[in-house]
């Protein structure tokens, strides 16, 4: 069983080094004067690399931890907008409705500047002790929660009736039917759109930097205009592809292990 | 004591009032079959005794406890929720289409709601479970999940777990409908050797032989009421009431 994951793993490992060496390649293209001496010229090219990731690292950090606060928070939150959402208490339910479509219905980038600049521009609070990251996150799991809640409303909904009335006639209470009959069914169900989801987000991070968070991007760009090269973009490029790698592995891994039933 | 008793029990959907005041006593260890044309209420009946459905008029008692009294007009009133939820151990259901737990295995699927729901002692649900499944002829399938198992073995799983807490009557809606004539001889037969240990039973049926064989009472509904009932013989071989008598005659 084990085993036979991993050909494809090797499969996208050897693609995943494609892509580097000819990012590498289009970057030694970028500047051929330098191509002299390959064995020197590959040295050095090397040593920039590391100088670039080296510096990239902070703002690394800042993306990672971005992806998971915004995870960490969005999950829950999400399930408690699907409730709201399905509420049979009309004014629960509208309020809910809008909320997700304004979320979903405008950019975040404009979603993170409202947070970020709300406070100042309507109440005339100081920024001060109001952090760019902070910020980032609250939009974040703001805009990720109505992503979500209407990933488990359809995961939810989708459930058959049968299910809730073999548990009711067992005799379990409402939130045992939930957590213990219909929850795990519901996670099963929605894993690929959440995996897409999860995928953007890890793009979405680089958002982060027009309320001047220093995530990857932002760096990357500083660097590209400071040495007036590609190569920073295509490292922060290459790392966010790392990133969504693994994320797209993690994900399979969960669907491979919900794989023992239907 | 009857196992269960409903007296005039009315049930509307919207303006359709689908059950126009239904009587069902159910003795300890009698088999009835609830016969009758589709959309004639028989579900609706079944699920107003599990509790699945809230009738609007009448009252049903479990073992003399009562689940739903009525009022002065007639009106249903509903026991605490507490006390509906003792009362489910009195009985069981088996659905057309099994409702099984997918992620659950076979046994868990059937240990699951004894042990965490009525708190009784894991090993002693466990030891039942299996001598369940024995009896199912399901022994060697305890780890299995459900989509690995044929129709017929499914319902026989459901058949099991809805006979884990010893219920007081076990409900069947048409469990047989959804399966091929060779599964549905298997959960037949397993329907009959419950009938030959007296085993209380509801069992909602299109199978007239099969009805007329296993039950002790027949009952015939059409439109939301009880038309005729009483023995196989009397209903089923020699009805005295032509409604009764033009439903049988299709269905052979
Ligand atoms: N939830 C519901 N909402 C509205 N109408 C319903 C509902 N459930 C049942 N009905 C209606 O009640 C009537 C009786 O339905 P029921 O399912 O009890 O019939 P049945 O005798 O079991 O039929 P069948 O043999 O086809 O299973 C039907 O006219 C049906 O349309
Ligand atoms: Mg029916």
């Amino acid at each position: 069983m084990k085993r036979n994951n991993f050909l494809p793993s090797f499969v996208k490992l050897s693609t995943l080094f494609v892509f580097f060496a000819s990012s590498v390649v289009v970057c030694a293209i970028d500047n051929p004067q330098e191509a002299t001496s390959v064995w020197s010229g590959v040295a050095e090219f090397w040593q920039e690399i590391c100088g670039i990731v080296n510096t990239l690292g902070k703002g690394v950090l800042y993306s990672i931890g971005l992806f998971f606060l915004t995870i960490l928070f969005a999950f829950p939150l999400g399930l408690i907008v699907a409730f709201a959402r399905m509420s049979k208490n009309p004014i629960i339910c509208n309020v809910t409705r809008v909320y997700i479509s304004i979320m979903r219905g405008t950019p975040l980038m404009l979603q993170l500047l409202i947070v970020y600049f709300g406070p100042y521009y309507v109440f005339g609070m100081s920024l001060k002790n109001y952090p760019e990251f902070m910020a980032a996150v609250i939009a974040f799991v703001l805009n990720y929660s109505a992503y979500f809640a209407e990933i488990y409303r359809g995961g939810i909904s989708s459930i058959p009736v049968g299910q809730y009335e073999a548990a009711n006639v067992l005799g379990y209470s409402k939130n045992q039917t939930f957590f213990k009959i219909i929850l795990p069914q519901v996670i099963k169900r929605i894993l690929p759109p959440v995996t897409n989801e999860v995928i953007t987000l890890v793009k979405d991070t680089s958002l982060a930097q027009v309320i001047a968070v220093v995530e990857t991007f932002t760096i990357a760009k500083q660097l590209a205009n400071a040495q007036a090269s590609m190569l920073p973009l295509i490292c922060a490029g290459v790392y966010y592809y790392i990133f969504n790698f693994i994320v797209a592995m993690a994900m399979e891994r969960i669907e491979k292990k919900l794989n023992y039933y239907r | 004591m009857a196992v269960l008793d409903i007296k005039n029990l009315h049930k509307s959907f919207g303006e359709i009032e689908v059950l126009k005041g239904v009587d069902l006593s159910v003795a300890k260890g009698e088999v009835v079959s609830i016969i009758g044309p589709s959309g004639s209420g028989k579900s609706t009946l079944l699920r107003c005794a599990t509790l699945l459905e809230r009738m609007d008029k009448g009252s049903m008692a479990y073992l003399g406890d009562y689940a739903v009294q009525e009022d002065a007009s007639g009106n249903s009133i509903y026991a605490s929720n507490d006390e509906l939820r003792k009362l489910k151990r009195h009985f069981g259901l088996v659905f057309q289409n099994f409702n099984l737990f997918p992620h659950y295995s076979v046994i868990k699927n059937i240990v699951d709601a004894p042990i965490t729901v009525q708190h009784r002692n894991k090993a002693e649900v466990y030891e039942k479970a299996r001598e369940l499944l024995d009896k199912m002829g399901l022994k060697e399938r305890e780890n299995y999940y459900p989509h690995q198992l044929s129709g017929g073995q499914q319902q026989r799983v459901s058949i099991a777990r809805a006979l884990i807490n010893d219920p007081a009557v076990l409900f069947f809606d048409e469990p047989t409908s959804a399966l091929d004539p060779e599964l549905t001889q298997e959960v037949l037969k397993i329907i009959r050797e419950l009938a030959d240990q007296k085993t209380t039973m509801v069992i909602v049926t299109h199978e007239m032989n099969f009805a007329a064989e296993v039950s002790n009472k027949i009952v015939f509904i059409d439109q939301g009421v009880i038309v005729e009932q009483g023995t196989p013989e009397e209903v089923i071989y020699s009805p005295k009431i032509k409604r009764t008598q033009e439903f049988l005659a299709h269905r052979k």
